[in-house]
């Protein structure tokens, strides 16, 4: 029987978790012996968590002296082959963006928590989800991309947290788990799964060159043209992810004339929105983006062949939508709706939505 | 079976606790749960809340708009949530603290001296407990039973020794919300 840090002791197979805990528990799972973060609200439970239970996995957790350090003790430790992770909120995933840039850079696997609040500046504590074009279009410098991992539950949470820490070892790349204030805060019933099957023989690491060819690790190319050449095998890798690593769910994709399009929180509203408007016959139905990049193009395409129209919901004015529209090369009309500021849309305010949508 | 519950109060009175423990309970009874904290600075004190939803079938939206059950543990808790229960629903508001009567008549109202029932279970601080057994007396959601062996699950084992008392108030309550 193993304890957490709630005291919650497993009886059965399932614990009632907080999001954030959940997603720590699942990375010591999957491996990770590196943490490193700095506080603040509403992802405290990570580091909260990760302080009592990395030491007994025999890993490392520091408390950093700002979120700049951590992204940087992360790069530090990741090209030694430790499997690490930093969390944060909004302005906090801020001032990580150029230690972001650097890891992409230098290939390095690397986990980045977002638990989004309301923004900009400093915002408020409430959830939100206007970081989006910040995580899939690249917040710091270069021509990079992250893979952008949003689950919906606590569930998801984990089963998402021990497959983005294989991706971004498969990959070689730093991965964002992107979620808000809500999935952090809510506790759901969790079962862990078993942690990572994967085997990837790190041969790129740095951990001693004694009879061997010493190893460089560096984002400083300066030689004419070999810039653009490591930006190109970078490029082919990406494409190679958009490929093979696009998920989503979908609800309804047969008969659905509206297509809603949501993630993280929201998802859960519109899954009830879905739910209590087919008990009235209403041809309604959702596509819930699991990975947002890479974006899973693929089945919006599939489904603007049948679908009338799309209606977006975000927590956020309006940024997703983009990647809905250009996914389905504007062939159906994109609707949106949102709450911003750390406010949530109801289930009303999105059947009201449909509605005028409807005529 | 579907339960929207919000449980609220000031910040200090086990207002997040009580979700919690029902919660834990009602999954250990193979439930379906969600729960929802206030997570700002009014869970230090100010007005605080807790959202729990418990259902026989999977859980889509975590949040509640209009509440099946409240319990109102104050005054300016009790003002926000009267008006917001779903018809036919339950209120159930501690008379000890709470002056004004309630206003709705489509709505069941359990008036309970919760504060005052705690102190004579052992300690007036534990009335989030009694309020729980009330609620349980009035609606059979889950066993009290489940309720009072989670308790030592979620409680740190620092202060197991308070659980005898935990279980007299939730009893206390149970007993007060079955009449």
């Amino acid at each position: 029987m193993a304890t957490y840090a709630v005291g919650v002791v497993i009886v059965a197979k399932k614990v009632l978790m907080c999001g954030n805990e959940a997603l720590a528990e699942a990375a010591i799972r999957a491996g990770c012996r590196f943490y490193a973060g700095y506080p603040i609200t509403p992802q405290n439970e990570i580091p909260a968590y990760m302080s009592k239970h990395m030491p007994e996995a025999g890993g490392v957790f520091i408390q950093s002296e700002s979120e700049l350090a951590a992204i940087n003790m992360v790069f530090g430790s990741s090209l030694t082959g430790t499997r690490a992770m930093t969390s944060s909120s909004s302005p906090g995933i801020s001032l990580k963006q150029e230690g972001i840039s650097y890891l992409a850079a230098c290939e390095l696997p690397s986990i980045i928590v977002n638990i989004m609040r309301g923004g900009p500046g400093l915002g408020n504590i409430g959830p939100g989800q206007s970081d989006y074009f910040q995580a899939v279009k690249g917040g710091g410098h270069g021509d990079y991309h992250m893979i952008v991992i949003a689950p919906a539950s606590c569930q998801e949470i984990s089963d998402l947290t021990m497959l983005s820490f294989d991706l971004a070892d498969k990959y070689r790349m730093p991965v964002m788990i992107l979620g808000d204030g809500i999935l952090g805060q809510m506790m759901e019933p969790v079962e862990f799964k078993d942690g990572t099957k994967l085997e990837i023989k790190k041969d790129w690491i740095l951990d001693g060159c004694k009879g061997r060819k010493p190893r460089v690790i560096k984002s400083l190319i300066l030689k004419e043209a070999e810039l653009e050449e490591f930006n190109l095998k970078l490029q082919k890798k990406y494409n190679q992810i958009k490929n093979e690593e696009q998920r989503c769910e979908v609800l309804y994709r047969d008969d659905s004339e509206i297509m809603l399009v949501a993630y993280g929180t929201p998802s859960r509203i519109c899954r009830s929105v879905v739910e209590n408007l087919r008990k009235k016959g209403k041809k309604v139905g959702m596509i819930r983006p699991i990975t947002l990049w890479p974006f899973p193009e693929r089945e919006f395409k599939k489904l603007a062949k049948n679908v009338k129209s799309f209606l977006v919901v975000e927590m956020s004015c309006g940024q997703m939508i983009e990647d809905v529209k250009l996914a389905i090369d504007c062939a159906r009309p994109v609707h949106f709706y949102g709450r911003t500021g750390g406010e949530i849309s109801s289930e009303d305010e999105i059947i009201k939505e449909i509605e005028n949508i409807n005529g | 079976m579907k339960e929207e519950i919000i449980f609220a109060g000031f910040g200090g009175q086990g207002i997040m606790f009580m979700g919690k423990a029902i919660a834990y309970a009602a999954m250990n009874e193979g439930k379906h749960v969600t729960w929802i904290p206030s997570y700002g600075a009014e869970v230090r004190g100010g007005t605080a809340y807790s959202m729990v939803i418990i259902s026989s079938e999977a859980i889509a939206s975590p949040l509640i708009k209009e509440p099946t059950i409240c319990v109102a543990m104050n005054g300016p808790s009790f003002r926000k949530y009267e008006t917001k229960v779903k018809t036919n629903g339950l209120l159930i508001m501690n008379k000890s603290i709470i002056d004004s009567p309630a206003k709705r008549k489509d709505i069941e109202i359990l008036n309970i001296p919760i504060t005052a029932l705690a102190a004579e279970a052992g300690d007036h601080r534990i009335g989030n407990m009694v309020a729980l057994g009330a609620l349980l007396g009035k609606r059979k959601i889950i066993s009290q039973e489940s309720l009072i062996n989670g308790l030592k699950d979620i409680v740190s084992s620092t202060y197991h020794n308070l659980l005898p008392v935990n279980e007299k108030a939730i009893r206390k309550g149970f007993e007060y919300g079955s009449r």
